[in-house]
């Protein structure tokens, strides 16, 4: 076994593991502190398919910044274990035969769309050609995009202020 | 054995290097401490730590030991896992960005194998650093959060509102010299920073011909202090508010692992400026024949400061201090004469020069430290987001002109 296949499953287990734990865990800090596993493991596969500046923006943006909001806000509102009703129970019996039909349906479609995959520019390349996508291909789209999460943020700030 | 070692050759170098440049930070960490303490008693008018060893030079392992002894509590109530957990977080993530740092431009031999001085010499290095650094809030958010102490838990809100505030700045203000440098590696941020203007002056960032990168260094200076939860933002701690803020809880070696990795992301920030911003080991002189002199510097800065050992020693109150003084002088000295000679004088330039940049950048920081007060809580949110980003955003556009026109 190549040391790339040995740390592919070690980065997939650990990324599984995180997303099992996410569900299982009782206490929203401890579901939140998964999913950052889960992140870093999605950046280390990042890492390995070469795509460098995905893995560090992986990280930057949601494991740094999106996932400190979610902590931050739990922390804020001292959020406590959460309760098992008969509602969460109902779910239980009907997820786990939901997420079974899920799983397959997935490798199935994953073991017939298996075909060769496209060449792969240079990483330092890679990060040229994204800057050359987003702000010139696709500058328009980006910059539609950034006016949307500003009317969303003044949005926040409207609804917020109302009470004031 | 020898074929097993031919085929992880990269593994083992780097193992070596990883060790001794562990061994390097832990020291150098400990009398950066001992540096602070002399350096805040001076500014206050006192002499700081005096008593063990000859000027307080053993004071850091005392601290280290009284660490290791002092009995470890975990309070009622406490998440028991994450109050573990976040130390480890705060120390290991302050540590590893060290990795990423190059300490000179020239090879060294380790077991036959030509290898640079950095561990990790990656495209991505700057953005690696900072998502390393952009995780590290966890370590400070959960220490204050798992303690079940309200003073912790302020702290801890406190220092992940402000690092997500202050880590906007930070990367902005580093927008300006990767505009000029055009790569994340930060050898070729170094090397592209290489050249003197008019002959004499450097063509760091801070300087640059193209586009002076003085706002930009203005706001990493400022953002670096706030991410670091150094007064005068130390916000998270405010001994006055909050007791000790986030590690109110921690007692012995876990207090100790916070202790340290303050001072690593200090020394992470310092290296980090030194190479955006003061062409990293690039020497502040022409390598020409004119000065060909200042290559001697570094060696000559090292038997000076022996020779002046020496004659303090000589003079100093207790009879340990007269032995191990002039013999810690006469070991520098003998250290200038071997960095004198002309095989180690070249290859020696760039970690000297580095080093004494990042040992000034420190020196500022702590001189900031013990010189202002500390802000309240909303002149600092206030300061981040109204002032010292817009002038990042500013220094982004200003410096994209410069480099459009230049072109």
């Amino acid at each position: 076994m190549s040391a790339q296949l040995a740390v592919f499953f070690i980065l997939a287990a650990m990324a599984v593991a995180g997303a099992v734990s996410l569900i299982v865990q009782r206490h929203p800090i401890h579901s939140a502190l998964s999913l950052i596993v889960v992140m870093a493991a999605l950046a280390g596969l990042y890492l390995l398919l070469e795509a460098e500046f995905i893995a560090a923006i992986q990280i930057i943006v949601y494991a740094g910044a999106i996932m400190v909001l979610f902590v931050f806000v739990i922390m804020l509102l001292n959020a406590g274990v959460e309760e098992r009703t008969s509602l969460s129970r109902t779910a239980f019996y009907a997820g786990v035969p939901l997420a079974m039909f899920l799983l397959v349906e997935l490798a199935y479609r994953v073991e017939r769309a298996s075909g060769p995959m496209a060449a792969q520019p240079s990483p330092a390349a890679a990060t040229r050609g994204l800057a050359m996508l987003l702000f010139q291909d696709f500058a328009f789209p980006f910059e539609a995009t950034s006016i949307l999460i500003l009317i969303a943020i003044l949005g926040a700030i409207v609804l917020a202020k109302r009470d004031v | 054995m020898n074929a097993l070692f031919a085929r992880h050759a990269i593994l083992l170098v780097s193992m070596v290097k990883i060790v001794v440049l562990m061994f390097v930070l832990m020291t150098s960490l400990a009398y950066l401490v001992w540096l602070e303490r002399k350096v805040a008693a001076h500014i206050q008018g006192r002499w700081g730590p005096y008593r063990v060893g000859p000027h307080g030079l053993m004071q850091p392992l005392a601290d280290a030991l009284k660490f290791l002894f002092k009995e470890d509590t975990t309070p009622a109530g406490a998440d028991r896992f994450v109050y573990f957990l976040a130390p480890f977080v705060t120390l290991s993530l302050a540590i590893s960005t060290i990795a990423l740092i190059p300490f000179g431009p020239g090879a060294v031999q380790i077991f036959g194998q030509r290898t640079p001085l950095v561990i990790a010499n990656v495209n991505i290095g700057l953005l690696a650093v900072f998502a390393i650094t952009s995780i590290g809030v966890y370590g400070v958010a959960l220490a204050g959060w798992s303690s079940n102490n309200k003073y912790s838990l302020l702290g801890g809100l406190r220092s992940a509102a402000q690092m997500i505030s202050y880590e906007l700045s930070l990367t902005m203000s580093v927008a300006g010299v990767l505009l000029l440098a055009g790569t994340f590696n930060m050898s070729e941020i170094i090397m592209a920073q290489s050249g003197y203007t008019w002959g004499f002056l450097p063509r760091w960032n801070l300087l640059s011909p193209t586009a002076p990168q003085l706002l930009g260094f203005f706001c990493y200076f400022v953002a670096a202090v706030a991410e670091t939860n150094r007064l005068p933002f130390d916000l998270a701690e405010a001994e006055s508010e909050l007791v000790a803020g986030f590690h109110t809880e921690y007692s012995s070696f876990k207090f100790a692992m916070f202790f340290m990795g303050e001072y690593a992301s200090m020394i992470t920030v310092s290296c980090l400026a030194t190479i955006l911003f003061f062409g990293g080991w690039l020497s502040p002189f022409p390598q020409t024949a004119a000065f060909a002199w200042a290559r001697y510097l570094p060696a000559a800065a090292f038997g000076i400061a022996g020779i002046a050992l020496v004659l303090n020693g000589l003079r100093y109150s207790t009879a340990w201090g007269r032995v191990m003084l002039p013999v810690m002088g006469i070991l520098l000295c003998a250290l200038a004469g071997l960095l004198a000679r002309p095989g180690s004088v070249d290859f020696l330039q760039g970690p000297l020069w580095f080093v004494l940049k990042v040992l000034v950048i420190l020196f500022v920081y702590i001189w900031v430290r013990w010189t202002l007060p500390r802000f309240r809580y909303d002149q600092l949110m206030g300061i981040g987001w109204k002032f010292l980003l817009p002038v990042a955003l500013a220094n982004i556009v200003l410096t994209s002109l410069a480099v459009v026109l230049h072109k």
